[in-house]
């Protein structure tokens, strides 16, 4: 973890996804996870929590140059930001589209690239939010209740 | 049905040294790792061809059962030994998916008779 606050409101935790190597993804996801265990929160909640952050983790290492993700966890919400430094995206309302993919041929020989992962993100929260510059950045914003 | 049924009534290889009396719930088979987060739910056993440590992520996060290499397909050490650490099941079978999908079916009908 590359922070973790905790106040009255609640906890804050911070974590650095890096671009290097999709060979292997899915630690944060997998470390935030495991931290909702630990608050035993619902497990239906945590299996939608992990599938949207796992996506998430998975696009800013796949199609970014290199993020973070929030996550905030007070008393009855769960607020997810993913934040990456670009190269952003022309038309968000494409890449929300079904089957929309621009991942690379390495990146589909792992796997990837079937176009299911933002609308995975939309169906597993409760509120969805997309923001991208073209050049600038992509940010997604999601919450969940709990 | 048990992992472990896999192992000795149809010729299955566990090659990780993990936990295979875990029950099984359903079958679910994809390559395409979103496909997978949108459509496996926990305790499925998953039939994939993709053999890196990706998998693991996904596995781990969905809380399958066991992963399930058919064709005989090949791994990586690295992959097996960072699925022992995280306790996750892979097996191997030189079957394809038709006969692996007729084993589920006929567990199914024979628990169902019991
Ligand atoms: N963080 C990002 N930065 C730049 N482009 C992005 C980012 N996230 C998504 N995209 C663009 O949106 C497209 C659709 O994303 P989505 O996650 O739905 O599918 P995918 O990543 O291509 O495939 P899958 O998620 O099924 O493996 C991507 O192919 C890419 O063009
Ligand atoms: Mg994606």
């Amino acid at each position: 973890m590359n922070s973790f606050i905790t106040n009255n409101e609640g906890i804050v935790l911070k974590y650095i996804v890096g671009t290097d190597d999709f060979s292997i993804v899915g630690e944060v996801s997998s470390k935030i996870k495991k931290v909702l265990k630990q608050l035993n929160i619902d497990n239906k909640l945590i299996r939608r929590v992990a599938i949207a952050t796992y996506e998430a983790e998975v696009n800013v290492a796949i199609h970014s140059l290199g993020g973070y993700i929030e996550v905030e966890i007070i008393k009855n919400e769960i607020k997810i930001k993913i934040r990456d430094n670009g190269p952003g995206i022309k038309d968000t309302n494409l890449a929300m589209e079904k089957g929309y993919s621009t991942a690379s041929t390495k990146a589909r020989e792992l796997g990837f690239g079937a176009g299911m992962g933002l609308p995975n993100m939309k169906r597993c929260s409760d509120e969805f939010k997309i923001e991208s510059k073209f050049g600038e950045y992509t940010e997604l914003n999601m919450k969940f209740v709990v | 049905m048990r992992v472990s049924n896999l192992i000795t009534n149809y010729g299955f290889e566990l090659i990780t040294d993990t936990d295979s009396t875990v029950e099984i719930n359903g079958v679910y088979s994809s390559d395409l790792l979103s496909f997978v987060m949108a459509n496996g739910n926990s305790g499925n056993a998953w039939i994939t061809v993709q053999a890196h440590l990706n998998i693991l992520a996904v596995a781990s996060l969905m809380e399958f059962s066991c992963i399930i290499l058919p064709y005989g397909v090949q791994i990586d050490n690295e992959v097996v030994k960072k699925a022992n650490e995280e306790n996750i099941n892979i097996l191997k079978t030189e079957l394809d998916h038709h006969d692996i999908y007729k084993i589920f079916i006929d567990e199914e009908e024979h628990e169902s008779i019991l």
